[in-house]
């Protein structure tokens, strides 16, 4: 089962990774971030099953980190979203030149 | 591992795989946080079929629960709609997106394939698995722990600076 478990979170990744690649919406491009850290816990949790408790104990910091992540990162879309009024990644190239 | 196994083993996986695809592919941002939910209990079902029950639990409460709704609390109250971001992307730069995806696909599948991860025994699951893992977190681990807890601190002042509306914008709006 751990093989076919890696499989899966490598499929997760990867469309995870579709998704930053191909949308523009802020919002939807941190979901898909969230989506490939949730991969790699995956398979943080089916290699502990052969290295022992510590890869699950590694997975209780990811989700730490992704919290904290998401907490800064939607504030600074909120205040995105007050300057340039929307959050069309597209349309914010300040630093684009 | 028995039939019954093998048959819901496939079948959260892919439940997982259907919802990501629906996720990254939804125009609507709620829809898209609601499929990403989706994905994260087919998670947590994986996660408690690997032996890690806590974890489980954890997925749910925090990735489902806590974090999903910041997501959703934030698109409704930015009030977007479907309409508000164009996906303006030419079909050339899609279809590059999706070769590059497939290949990082393709090759992360090779490298695993390869990998004799069979030949190695697996360890029992632990039913109080919660024992071993809090002994980890709180000796091996302390300082790791502790730096999270200064990381949270950090991440919630942030937070509420960069949310807060200056006193500067204010003064020029009154």
């Amino acid at each position: 089962m751990i093989r076919e478990a890696l499989f899966v979170s490598a499929i997760l990744f990867s469309i995870g990774v579709l998704g930053v690649l191909t949308r523009r919406n802020a919002l939807i491009l941190f979901m898909c971030v969230e989506l490939m850290l949730n991969a790699v816990n995956l398979s943080f949790i089916a290699l502990s099953r052969l290295h022992g408790v510590s890869g699950q104990v590694f997975v209780l910091f990811v989700m730490t980190v992704a919290a904290a992540e998401a907490a800064v990162g939607l504030a600074i879309v909120l205040s995105v979203f007050r300057h340039y009024r929307t959050v069309d990644l597209g349309r914010i190239r300040l630093l684009r030149g | 591992m028995g039939t019954f196994y093998t048959v819901h083993f496939w079948l959260f996986s892919a439940m997982a795989i259907i919802a990501a695809l629906a996720m990254v592919t939804r125009r609507n941002p709620v829809a898209a946080a609601l499929w990403l939910v989706n994905v994260m209990f087919a998670l947590a079902a994986l996660y408690v079929m690997l032996g890690a029950n806590f974890l489980g639990a954890v997925q749910v409460l925090v990735y489902a629960g806590a974090i999903m709704v910041v997501f959703v609390f934030v698109v409704m109250l930015l009030n977007l709609g479907e309409n508000d971001v164009k996906e303006r992307r030419s079909m050339g730069a899609a279809l590059a997106a999706s070769i590059i995806a497939g290949l990082l696909a393709a090759e992360l599948l090779y490298v695993i394939r390869s990998q004799p991860l069979s030949s190695a025994p697996l360890l029992p699951v632990d039913e109080d698995a919660l024992a071993p893992m809090a002994n980890s977190l709180f000796t091996e681990h302390l300082v790791a722990f502790e730096v999270t807890s200064v990381l949270l601190l950090v991440a919630v002042v942030g937070a509420v600076v960069l949310a807060k509306r200056s006193q500067f914008a204010n003064e020029a709006r009154s």
